[in-house]
């Protein structure tokens, strides 16, 4: 009986975990989808991998604050690094971009290689993740023997990132919504664009590093993106683009670990699986409807 | 008249130098408009208008120069400077209705995280009315003409109340009826002392909407009143060759406009 509490309740965590990745990376993502700039985030979900490793080495502790300002600080690293190149080197955006992350994310590897025995940083793990250990590895408030179980380290490292996000889209809605719309009008009205650039690109760094455990560094790009297009297809406004994304993300969680559980398969790739499913049913719906209503115009005009 | 010379002028620009990639787009550019005036930009395509505005507006770097509105850094005046982009700049597809898009004229005066308070929404929906859209405040833009998307976004320019107001190419591309409205609007700020400068390509109209006239071609050609500058001599300038097949058009558009002005006084 208590076993099958147990399992019941790593369940529970898994879900609420995966749930909160996917929401925070939706939200983050509208605004990626928006500013054209998805690739972006493709890039700072891979580079933050060298700013996990590097603020791991510096201070050997695998403290949540660490984590985050070492990813931070090289996830808009990135973003300056790319814009610089494309701005002084002359190359295209999207070369920029994709030279400097790859380079940043294959420094990463290679140190987390050449210091595999003492960094407890795992490859495979960083790569695709794995929810399904995430209950496993909890935070214990007091000692060891008889602290109190506070839950997964994974889900309070997302659960805070998520309020992060929550909290800086509804402050700052206004300022989001002009500097996505049109940058030169944001400016014309005396917005620093740049600095909600680097403000975005703030949120991407949090948002991956959060949501590595859960689903690796390769996963993050499909939570990032998808749902955020999905809604981009069907949204009339800003705010419901936000509501239909976290939508999308939390209809993919459910299906996706349903699916996992039925395929005993891996959980974040089931995930990205039926994201991507629901995105290819928007668009298969609105051709329909799309049709529907041609032939109706049609019929009216005969 | 409202304005003595000591009151500084809404717009005055000293050696303005501009830069593309290294090649020089504008060179040593310097004129001052009066205020209550409609101001035409014109010259031929690639002979630095947008550029022009956008280094007026700080969204382009100077190599050189200066510009003062009403005497003071455009930072100082930000708000009471308005400015229309270029329709093809704007990202139709966004997910926002056109209400969104001209609240966002208020946004300037609110805090970060204050909402549009219930005179932001009035002034508004009055420049919606004004422009006569207010019938599609809940529509998405991307649902509305080329015509419609132009008005939008001047509503969006009227409800931030400002004394100036720098438009790129607002005619273009619009209908008949969106042209009515824009020259309605010209008249109504016009009425309140306010300054229009726009940049314009339309020969065959500029006598009939505009007050003055800068003719640029990499340089500054000529600048002045309407009546003053529209010149055989300068539309050569401005146009050069490019124009020679056209010689015999404008001059007849020429004509024509220079005996409209003269029917009107």
């Amino acid at each position: 009986m208590t076993t099958f509490i147990q399992d019941h309740l790593s369940d529970l965590w898994i879900l609420a975990t995966a749930s909160l990745v996917a929401i925070s990376c939706a939200l983050v993502g509208v605004f990626l989808i928006l500013r054209r700039q998805s690739l972006m985030g493709d890039a700072i979900s891979h580079s933050v991998l060298l700013g996990i490793v590097l603020a791991f080495m510096l201070s050997g502790t695998r403290d949540l604050p660490v984590l985050l300002g070492g990813a931070v600080l090289i996830g808009l690293v990135t973003a300056w690094l790319s814009d610089s190149l494309h701005k002084v080197g002359n190359l295209q955006k999207d070369a920029g971009i994709g030279i400097v992350f790859t380079l940043f994310f294959a420094i990463g590897v290679i140190l987390i290689s050449l210091y595999a025995g003492q960094i407890d940083l795992d490859q495979e793990c960083v790569l695709y993740g794995e929810i399904a250990f995430v209950p496993f590895d909890t935070i214990i408030w007091g000692d060891m023997e008889n602290g109190i179980d506070l839950g997964p380290r994974a889900f309070w490292s997302i659960a805070i990132v998520f309020a992060l996000v929550l909290a800086s889209i509804w402050i700052a809605f206004g300022r989001l919504q002009t500097v996505s719309f049109h940058p030169s009008l944001a400016a014309s009205l005396g917005i620093n664009v740049l600095f909600w650039h680097y403000f975005l690109m703030t949120l991407v760094s949090l948002t991956t590093v959060a949501s590595f455990d859960a689903v690796g560094a390769i996963l993050v790009v499909a939570l990032l993106v998808i749902p955020a297009a999905s809604a981009y297809l069907l949204a009339k406004s800003l705010k419901n683009m936000l509501w239909l994304a976290a939508l999308y993300a939390e209809v993919a969680v459910l299906t996706g670990y349903a699916l996992a559980v039925w395929l005993d398969s891996s959980i974040s790739a089931s995930i990205a699986v039926c994201a991507g499913l629901l995105l290819f049913l928007t668009v298969v719906g609105l051709q329909i409807h799309k049709l529907r209503l041609q032939k109706r115009a049609v019929k009216t005009l005969a | 008249m409202k304005n003595t010379p000591l009151s500084p002028a809404p717009v005055a620009v000293r050696n303005l130098n501009m830069r593309y990639h290294h090649k020089p787009v504008l060179t040593d550019v310097s004129f001052e408009i009066p205020a209550g005036k409609t101001v035409a930009i014109v010259g031929p395509n690639g002979a630095g208008k947008s550029t022009l505005l956008k280094g007026m507006m700080g969204l382009l770097p100077l190599m050189e120069g200066e510009v003062r509105f009403f005497g003071e850094p455009l930072a100082q005046k930000r708000l009471v400077t308005a400015y229309v982009p270029q329709r093809e700049e704007v990202d139709w597809d966004f997910p926002i209705d056109v209400m969104d898009v001209v609240l966002m004229g208020r946004h300037g005066q609110l805090r970060l995280w204050q909402r549009p308070s219930r005179e932001d929404i009035a002034i508004a929906e009055q420049a919606l009315k004004d422009l006569h859209m207010w019938e599609f405040r809940d529509r998405q833009i991307s649902q509305l003409s080329g015509g419609q998307q132009q008005r939008v976004f001047l509503a969006r320019a009227l409800a931030q109340q400002a004394s100036l107001y720098l438009m790129d190419e607002p005619f273009a591309g619009v209908d008949v009826a969106t042209e009515k409205a824009i020259i309605e609007l010209f008249k109504q700020l016009k009425a309140q002392g306010k300054t229009i400068v726009c940049v314009h390509h339309d020969l065959n109209t500029v006598g009939e909407y505009f007050d003055w006239i800068l003719f640029v071609n990499a340089r500054l050609v000529a600048a002045g009143p309407v009546k003053e500058v529209l010149t055989q001599e300068n539309l050569h300038k401005t146009y050069g060759g490019r124009l020679s097949l056209l010689n015999e058009l404008t001059e007849a558009m020429y004509r024509s406009r220079l005996n409209q002005a003269h029917e009107h006084d």
